[in-house]
């Protein structure tokens, strides 16, 4: 059953490896998934947003991790 | 002309994703079955292979079954957030890999690696069943990586499942026919490249789905994944100038 947890593991792993990155994608889009149908703001706006959302915590988390 | 614009904006990147994402983890999958196979014999780790892509089919029936059940704005709320972490994980990784910052991943290295580990493993007479359990666990790994990523794809809609599973059927084929006309790791594919470019692509696909799946109502409708490769493109460009300066 080794092989069973190694591959669950595995695959925990392909959506996670910097843990904070993952958190914060999710709490991102939580937040749009609450937020953005609710604002009174323009279709194109909407999505502005939530592509900008998640473009920022990519670069974020690159240069974070450059940094180091 | 409606038939159209669905093939071009959503058929073709979904087929060409689906290929290419499914090309590089073909090839890793192959590294480990040739350095395997190349020192323990191959009739394990063929076996180990097909055992599980037949065990892959058997769950791909039962989980599709279950998913045509679930409502497509959920399906695709689901399906958008967990691309998008897959998408973006690859994504950020090709982005340090560019700019220099971790190594690049190297499958002759791999290759030499795993020969050396499978060397020094006993070797029983027969039926080789430590060279069945590696070429399955790294088929059965690979092969679910390649599940999810063609089920993500082809999560927008109905027509888009079969271009996904063409694009991944197609990267099999040419995996096996390039394995079978060089016989050794395919260290030439370009996989960093690959990896960046899927990322872009997977990305701009997860953050569709996840907006459809919210209510969003995508400005060009279609169109729009065109415009979010577009933008993930050049935030991935601009990502990897910025921290080679930083590591400069």
């Amino acid at each position: 059953m080794r092989w069973i947890r190694t591959i669950l593991a595995e695959i925990f792993g392909l959506f996670v490896d910097d843990g904070a990155f993952a958190i914060t994608i999710l709490l991102w889009l939580i937040i749009a998934g609450v937020a953005l149908p609710r604002l009174g703001i323009s279709p194109a706006a909407k999505a502005i947003i939530l592509f900008a959302g998640l473009a920022g915590i990519l670069m974020e988390s690159a240069l974070r991790r450059a940094r180091k | 002309m409606g038939d159209l614009t669905l093939l071009w904006t959503h058929a073709g990147p979904s087929a060409f994703a689906a290929f290419l994402a499914s090309l590089v983890e073909f090839v890793e999958a192959l590294t480990v079955i040739l350095a395997v196979g190349s020192v323990r014999g191959w009739r394990s780790p063929i076996a180990g292979a097909v055992a599980a892509v037949v065990l892959l089919l058997v769950l791909v029936a039962a989980l599709g079954a279950a998913l045509s059940r679930v409502p497509l704005h959920l399906f695709q709320l689901v399906i958008g957030a967990l691309l998008l972490l897959f998408g973006l994980r690859w994504l950020r990784k090709a982005i340090l890999r560019s700019a220099g910052v971790i190594p690049k991943h190297n499958e002759a290295a791999a290759f030499s690696r795993q020969t050396a580990a499978m060397r020094q493993l006993p070797r029983a007479g027969g039926w080789d069943r430590i060279g069945f359990a590696a070429s399955f666990q790294i088929t059965m790994l690979e092969g679910t990586e390649v599940v999810f990523i063609v089920a993500a794809i082809g999560a927008g809609g109905s027509g888009l499942l079969l271009p996904a599973c063409a694009g991944a059927l197609a990267a099999l084929i040419l995996v096996i026919l390039l394995a079978l006309a060089i016989r050794k790791p395919l260290s030439q594919v370009p996989e960093n490249t690959l990896k960046f470019f899927v990322g872009v692509l997977l990305s701009a696909f997860g953050t569709f789905w996840l907006g459809e799946g919210i209510g969003l109502a995508w400005p060009g409708s279609d169109w729009s994944i065109l415009a979010l490769i577009g933008g993930f493109l050049a935030v991935a460009g601009a990502s990897v100038a910025a921290c080679r300066e930083r590591v400069a």
